[in-house]
């Protein structure tokens, strides 16, 4: 239910109390499109402001859309697609994510302490995405240019078809990792279930080992990254070939 | 797209709740499926030596008097009577098979939506609200349930076409997804001798769980045998008269969310079903493994 403060005649307000140069908004009270419009109002080059999230119950699409360089901290689970399409904003969800956490992602950090459900960072094209527990099948799907560091285990079909960026997983991925791939990179530190269509082993350089340094460490996991093996495009598919691009 | 819970209570002692705690559950499915509601909840064990049969007419003003006395004098004994909206919960001495017979031949309008000892089984078009409403969903007490609320998708928005479909007794299911070969495996049953009121995809693999289990197969293998046998998209809860199951297809693109106390396990589409209730944010939440079936049951 919406509840209206101060005068009838302005727009509301969100209710909610800053302190500190953070704001609280409980969405026991406020609905999630009056919050979401609230971030949105704020200027790109507002000074960086804290938010804190309440009883998000796995409300959908909460912080989606944002462009400011603030820190947002949702206490809870959270429903489809939180932080959708997000730029510079860092949104931390202290709980599970469902479906389309961080979906098309363009900058900014989004972290979830708890599991993420399927299709986590989907065609995410810049930012972090760090999941702390484990992500369900499709993670990384469509990649294009984001990174994504899975504290555990992936699910089947992740980084289908991923085009650009980084999927680290310290635990498992199940079957058909990358397949159909095109130039992303997949560390993974545990087993595969099974290798997609044209996705292979590929040796680790040292820039590359340097990215996958620099991830866990942007993402906190103290793994050893000698112990990961990458996987990436074989280039053997019909769009790879030459003998193809007179066709189009 | 549609929406589907599950309940179980662990104790005793907090048997009164289900009801109060079930029905925001099925209302918070209403945007994934505001067409029709429904739900199965096992309470109220008959007698021994009685069968519970939860009945449905289409209209509102049918005289279930003719039912319990008709009922009575073929079964002999006294016939227990309780009206909800469009349905009819009668408690009979005897067996399934002779009353089913009965209620078959002299009043074909009468649907029978669950058999067994403990289930009941309400449906209805109209927004999950409205459906709990009609029903008294809150005030009823019970061990578990299981609801679904419907979007249409491949076949009519009627009440027959509702879930959840019975599959034997003290047996129902609820789906989500949609059924790709439901035409040829439902011609397959038709020859086995599996009778089905509509052309509903869903009441399909109820008819399939149940022509197995007919056959002599646990739950559990059903399950199994139905991830080589339906092609298409599925997560199932299926209501057991001591417990529930949940399985997802291998594919897995219609969605799940398990959650445990020490009180209650709970299954839903989507967390938003389960935040309230008690002990939801300490609970143990996960997301079901595809082509794993997962079985509770009170010992």
């Amino acid at each position: 239910m919406k509840l209206a403060y101060g005068s009838p005649f302005r727009r509301p307000s969100t209710p909610g109390h800053a302190t500190d140069g953070m704001t609280t908004v409980d969405l026991n009270r406020v609905d999630i499109r009056e919050l979401n419009q609230r971030l949105h109002d704020l200027p790109a080059d507002d000074l960086r402001g804290e938010w804190r999230v309440q009883e998000p119950g796995g409300g959908h699409a909460i912080a989606v859309g944002l462009d400011a360089p603030i820190t947002i901290a949702i206490e809870g689970h959270v429903g489809y697609y939180c932080a959708g399409m997000n730029q510079q904003a860092e949104v931390t969800v202290h709980g599970h994510a469902g479906p389309g956490v961080a979906e098309n992602m363009m900058s900014g950090i989004v972290r979830v302490t708890g599991s993420a459900s399927q299709s986590a960072g989907a065609s995410a094209h810049g930012g972090l995405l760090v999941i702390e527990g484990d992500a369900s099948s499709r993670c990384g799907i469509s990649l294009k240019g984001g990174d994504i560091v899975v504290g555990g285990s992936v699910g089947h079909m992740s980084a289908f078809m991923a085009q650009a960026g980084t999927l680290v997983v310290c635990g498992d991925a199940g079957e058909g990792l990358g397949d159909s791939i095109y130039e992303a990179e997949l560390y993974i530190r545990g087993s595969v279930g099974g290798l997609g269509a044209d996705c292979i082993e590929k040796t680790i350089g040292d820039e590359q080992r340097q990215r996958l340094v620099g991830l866990l460490e942007q993402a906190g996991f103290e793994a050893n990254a000698d112990v990961f093996r990458l996987y990436g495009s074989a280039r053997q598919l019909y769009n790879f070939d030459v003998d193809h691009a007179g066709a189009y | 797209m549609c929406g589907i819970v599950g309940l179980f209570l662990k104790q005793k002692s907090i048997e009164s709740s289900l009801g109060t705690w079930l029905e925001p559950m099925l209302v918070g499915m209403s945007e994934r499926g505001p067409d029709s509601a429904g739900f199965a909840i096992y309470h109220d064990v008959a007698p021994e030596g009685s069968v519970k049969l939860t009945l449905q007419h289409p209209e509102s003003g049918f005289d279930w008097g003719t039912i319990t006395q008709g009922l009575g004098t073929e079964l002999g004994g006294r016939v227990a009577l309780t009206v909800r909206g469009l349905h009819a919960v009668v408690v009979a001495k005897g067996d399934e098979a002779e009353a089913r017979v009965w209620i078959e031949q002299n009043h074909p309008s009468v649907r029978i939506t669950s058999a067994g000892v403990a289930i009941e089984i309400y449906k209805e078009k109209g927004l999950p609200r409205e459906v709990a409403e009609i029903y008294g969903v809150r005030r009823m007490a019970g061990s578990h349930a299981v609801g679904h609320t419907r979007m249409a998708t491949e076949s009519a928005v009627t009440t027959e076409h509702s879930h959840p479909f019975s599959t034997g007794s003290d047996l129902c299911l609820v789906h989500n997804g949609s059924l790709s070969n439901h035409n040829r495996l439902r011609a397959d049953l038709e020859r086995c001798g599996v009778t089905f009121e509509t052309d509903n995809d869903s009441e399909v693999a109820a008819g399939y769980l149940a022509h197995r289990m007919a056959n002599g197969v646990t739950l559990d293998q059903a399950l199994e045998s139905s991830l080589v046998d339906l092609d298409g998209f599925f997560t199932f809860a299926v209501g057991t008269r001591d417990g529930f199951a949940v399985l997802r297809d291998a594919v897995a693109c219609k969605p799940a969310v398990l959650a445990e106390t020490d009180q209650w396990v709970a299954m839903a589409s989507e967390y938003r079903s389960i935040a309230h209730l008690p002990g939801a944010h300490e609970a143990r939440i996960w997301e079901p493994v595809p082509a794993t079936v997962y079985t509770w049951a009170r010992n």
